[in-house]
């Protein structure tokens, strides 16, 4: 119980992360079917996304947006007419506090990663359906039977 | 971060999870994954990430859904586990 307290509850994200990639990685060898094992391989790819998010987590912050944008440009103006004075005393009170907010770079890498999963699912797929054509099966033990059959002498 | 909230979303993905690669109808199985797709989208949203959160929506649980009904349609439904 003091366990489950001091570290599944305030860690539950990265508990999570680890049981979903498992499930993911557990499919993509065990399973016989080749669509499954893509399903596997898109739940092992958001469970590293989840993880990475994760870390831009902080308590008590709120989405990566400014919501008062003042002019960048009348301050540097500003900042130019008392020349040789230190800036930073005089607008700390406008400054933006970064405790506020999420981080957005982790955010940021997996955007892309979201896409390239996709773009390995949709080749993933037509591979399958190559494959399919060719031996008439999806299940990883029948086209093994066929290739072991010199089944490579495929009806194209 | 709300974390009632987070810890209800994370026990729905791992049964999400789990039921997908249960199921046998492939179908099915797309579109519990469908679900588990929307489900990871809405935790993001929470966590504060609302960037992969909309993208997420859009491609995750949309684009590729449609993707694998494309391909169910062109070869076998029946899994055989």
């Amino acid at each position: 119980m003091e366990f489950l307290k001091t570290s599944v509850i305030p860690h539950f994200n990265y508990w999570v992360y680890v049981i979903l990639m498992m499930i993911g990685l557990h499919a993509m060898i065990t399973k016989n079917n080749l669509i499954k094992k893509l399903v596997g391989m898109t739940i092992f790819q958001t469970a590293i996304i989840l993880f990475y998010v994760s870390i831009g987590v902080k308590s008590g912050s709120t989405i990566p947006i400014l919501e008062h944008h003042h002019d960048d440009h009348a301050e540097v103006a500003a900042a130019d007419a008392h020349h040789g004075e230190p800036a930073e005393s005089d607008h700390d009170s406008d400054a933006v506090n970064p405790d506020h907010f999420a981080n957005p770079l982790p955010h940021v890498l997996m955007l892309t990663a979201i896409v390239v999963g996709v773009s390995t699912l949709g080749v993933a797929l037509a591979v399958s359906q190559s494959i399919f054509k060719d031996f008439g099966s999806l299940e990883e033990d029948e086209i093994l039977e066929k290739i072991k059959q010199g089944g490579a002498a495929i009806d194209d | 971060m709300i974390v009632p909230f987070d810890i209800i979303i994370l026990i729905f993905l791992v049964i999400t999870a789990v039921i997908s690669l249960r199921v046998r109808d492939l179908l099915s199985a797309t579109m519990i994954l469908g679900v588990y797709s929307f489900l990871i989208c809405l935790l993001w949203a929470e966590m504060g990430a609302v960037d992969v959160a909309f993208t997420e929506a859009a491609v995750g649980a949309g684009v590729s859904t449609v993707f694998m009904i494309a391909t169910i349609y062109h070869t076998r439904r029946r899994s055989s586990d």
